[in-house]
């Protein structure tokens, strides 16, 4: 560093090179870079804490499982595979969004997102149907250890959904609203990967629910 | 996910915004420094009457009678009181102390301004993340007022005890379901700021600022950030699982036909195993959530009160790393004692001899880093040789513990209390005293008295060797830990005078930290004012005004030319080169 800098300066080869930029660097209010990366940075960060929660779940879930003989498999309501086809649909609908905000086809943007948070109320809508089945069939959450999981994780899950139904309809609201300015594509694009990821442990939670029950 | 405003904030006017529901990194940094200290005096109170109670259960105290008119009906502590007073400590010590002041504390005030950043990545996650670990720590502190009292089940809060509700003993009812509570706040509180610093760190460094030319600080508190994120995310999901088996009457960590004050219990097929997995997952890497920090700023300081710079900085960073990453390994050697398979024993104590490895690349890069240098005995640095100190005995006891043989008879004995209050307890806060003399000047614009910190150092330091190195001696004669008083043990007679001598030891370092208190309010007010670089450093923080201006560089965009720790460079014109220096 400092020894190829001295050189430069005595073969007469000008003033170094500018030192890189790790996007702190220019930083002025204007360097929606910086706080663009940093806001999918810290999504990541989150999404990443967000497995370690399920990840700490699933293990409970296989080691209480394998403990004692007290399982009782918990049957899957049927609701539960058309509020998976829901919830599939609203991430769809949400890709279908950002494409017509790149094209600039706003009128298409407000359609679609709208549709997407819509869905996304459906789902919880339709998970409530799900535990009333369930209630109605004399399962419930102390049941018995599968049951048990089965309240706890999609609860959980559906706590998380919350928080991403928020976002979604606070951007819906904005886009509405024709707030829906430049800087404002962050959030687009963050609460949209949040949202395919809460679709994925979604997924994830039907496969361990159907296989492992 | 809050607005991603990197400083697009300007200083705000009112009292409120500013000092009360502040979104700048300084202030809440401040905040958070300042819940600790409350927190740590409050852990402290609690157990001094511990110890006193240990080597004088009969005594009949009137205070103890006022404060618990229930727990100490006639001035006599009642076991139950003792252990609430002994949950109550741990937690609010680890929890509220030693997560919070180094890392949370510092780290927030510290981290954007060595980084060359005008604020953290979300500055209102920020601010959120702070009063939700009040909260925490008022909803924590609530359990001593309700019905009950506060829970007895230990900072470890180990089911059955912790999960059975009230039929198991006075706290174990709301006490402990506040516990719990509060410990899920805390939990997302972290969440919140690990985000923050790591983002933070990734994405905010200033034009020339690279990874390798960070500070050691601005390492520790980035890999802590990350121990952060992944274990609290864990305890969160085994707080919940075990507020529902208090609360819902599922079996997550209750087993059938459990017995409970001649009651049998309705729960079947829990095992409480399995809370411990998950406590000790998340417990693990707590520990050196703890000391990384302290780490860190033991490397900047050596540094910077030796002359020279930090003895192989790039095995620094690694060895921080190499904790970090095997910090997840371990948790099994808290579980030695649990009945568990002699193999996954043998990994997990491999493992953990193995830890030893990057601990000892540390203590030996600080030991060089001294070798030879033109040492100025500052009070900062007299703790952080202190740290040093303290680190090398508490983790030599470590390596005892590690070794499942030893551990079946250390387990639950006053030598697991001496290791970890050693290496955890004083270490870290040794790491704390330290951050306080060398940055308070830039923090409040004032120096501390040196003189008062050094008389207190040296206090503190014996004081804390006085109550803690003969804990290890009790372990080994088979002294249990977490009992109220030993009165009723034959074999105990002989160790008592030890334990008047630490109760003693204890009662001194307590009244010595009047000292620090005195000393840090009277020098924000009176002490000389403090230069820009008052201790030659070489660190961004150090070249702007103290304290710095709102949005820390006064509208200027540093660049780094330098490593870190640039002291006595053979030619410069200094025997420190900044790192803002041209290169
Ligand atoms: C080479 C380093 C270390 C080794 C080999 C080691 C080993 C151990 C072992 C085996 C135990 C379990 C003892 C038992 O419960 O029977 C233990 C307990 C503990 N250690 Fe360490 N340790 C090391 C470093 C640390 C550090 C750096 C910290 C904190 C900063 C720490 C904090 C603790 C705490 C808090 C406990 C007790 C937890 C409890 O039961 O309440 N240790 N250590
Ligand atoms: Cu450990």
């Amino acid at each position: 560093m400092a020894g190829s800098t001295t050189a430069d300066i005595i073969g007469g080869r000008g003033a170094p090179p500018a030192p890189r930029d790790f996007g702190g660097g220019d930083g002025d209010s204007g360097g929606r870079g910086a706080s663009r990366r940093a806001s999918i940075t810290g999504l990541l960060v989150l999404l990443a804490a967000s497995v370690m929660f399920f990840a700490a779940f699933t293990s409970a879930f296989f080691v209480r499982r394998g403990m004692s003989n007290d399982w009782v498999d918990t049957p899957l309501p049927h609701i539960l595979w058309v509020n998976t086809g829901v919830l599939v649909a609203s991430s769809l609908a949400l890709e279908l969004a950002r494409r017509a905000l790149r094209a600039g086809r706003r009128a298409a943007f407000n359609r679609f997102w709208t549709g997407a948070t819509i869905l996304g109320a459906l789902f919880l809508c339709g998970q409530y149907l799900a535990w009333r089945q369930l209630n109605d069939a004399g399962i419930y959450l102390a049941t018995n250890p599968s049951s048990s999981f089965f309240f706890l994780l999609t609860c959980v899950h559906a706590v998380h959904l919350v928080g991403g139904i928020s976002a979604l309809g606070y951007i819906d609201v904005q886009a509405l609203l024709l707030r829906l300015g430049p800087s404002k594509r962050t959030a687009v694009d963050v609460s949209a990967y949040f949202w395919h990821f809460l679709d994925a442990i979604w997924i994830y939670l039907m496969v361990l629910f159907f296989f492992w029950g | 996910m809050s607005s991603p405003v990197v400083h697009a904030h300007g200083a705000p006017q009112g009292f409120i915004r500013r000092y009360i529901f502040s979104l700048d990194h300084k202030v809440i940094g401040i905040q958070y420094y300042f819940l600790a200290l409350f927190s740590v005096f409050l852990g402290m109170s609690l157990s001094v009457l511990m110890r006193f109670h240990m080597v004088y259960p009969d005594a009949k105290v009137s205070l103890f009678e006022k404060l618990w008119p229930t727990g100490a009906a006639g001035g006599i502590m009642t076991p139950e009181l003792y252990l609430s007073l002994m949950t109550m400590h741990g937690t609010i010590m680890v929890f509220f102390v030693l997560t919070t002041a180094p890392q949370s504390g510092f780290g927030n005030y510290f981290l954007p301004i060595q980084i060359g950043a005008e604020d953290m990545a979300f500055p209102v996650l920020n601010m959120l993340s702070f009063w939700t670990t009040l909260l925490a720590l008022v909803v924590m502190v609530s359990a001593f007022f309700v019905q009950g009292g506060a829970p007895l089940s230990g900072w470890t809060a180990y089911p059955p005890l912790s999960a059975v509700g009230p039929l198991s003993g006075p706290g174990e009812g709301m006490g402990q379901t506040l516990w719990v509570i509060s410990i899920a706040i805390f939990c997302g509180a972290s969440l919140m700021g690990a985000i923050n610093f790591i983002a933070t760190t990734i994405d905010l460094r200033a034009r020339g600022m690279s990874m390798m030319r960070l500070p050691l600080t601005v390492w520790s508190w980035f890999v802590t950030a990350i121990l952060g994120l992944l274990g609290f995310a864990v305890l969160l999901a085994a707080g919940v699982l075990l507020l529902l088996d208090r609360m819902a009457g599922t079996s997550f960590f209750l087993p059938a036909g459990l017995v409970v004050n001649d009651q049998i219990l309705n729960h079947k097929g829990g095992s409480p195993l399995l809370w411990q997995h998950l406590f000790w997952f998340f417990g693990h890497p707590e520990v050196y959530i703890a000391i990384l920090p302290g780490m860190g700023l033991a490397s900047q300081l050596l540094a910077t009160f030796s002359r020279k710079p930090i003895f192989g900085y790039r095995a620094m960073v690694y060895a921080i790393l190499g904790i970090g990453f095997l910090g997840f390994f371990v948790w099994g050697h808290h579980m030695f004692m649990s009945g568990m398979n002699p193999y996954s024993a043998m990994a997990f104590s491999i493992l953990t001899m193995s830890i030893g490895v990057p601990s000892a690349i540390k203590t030996f890069n600080w030991i060089g880093t001294l070798w030879g240098g033109r040492i100025r005995f500052t009070t900062a640095m007299l703790f952080a040789l202190g740290f040093v100190s303290l680190f090398v005995s508490g983790g030599i006891s470590g390596i005892f513990l590690g070794q499942p043989a030893l551990d079946l008879y250390f387990h639950d004995t006053y030598f697991v209390v001496g290791h970890f209050h050693m290496i955890m307890g004083v270490a870290a806060i040794f790491g704390m005293f330290g951050g306080t003399f060398y940055w308070f000047p830039k923090m409040f614009g004032r120096m501390m008295n040196e003189t008062l910190g050094k008389i207190h150092f040296y206090l503190t330091f014996l004081g804390v060797y006085a109550i803690f190195t003969p804990m290890h001696f009790l372990g080994i004669a088979g002294n249990p830990r977490r009992y109220a008083d030993f009165t009723n043990f034959e074999f105990m007679n002989n160790l008592m005078p030890v334990h008047k001598f630490m109760t003693h030891a204890a009662i001194f370092t307590a009244v010595v930290q009047l000292i620090f208190v005195f000393n840090l309010f009277w020098s924000m007010r009176k002490g000389a004012k403090a230069p820009v670089n008052p201790w030659d450093s070489t660190t961004l923080e150090w070249t702007v005004s103290s304290p710095p201006p709102f949005d820390n560089f006064a509208g200027k965009h540093p660049v780094v030319n330098h490593g870190a720790y640039e002291y006595s460079v053979p030619g410069a014109a200094k025997d420190y080169i900044m790192q803002s220096d041209p290169a």
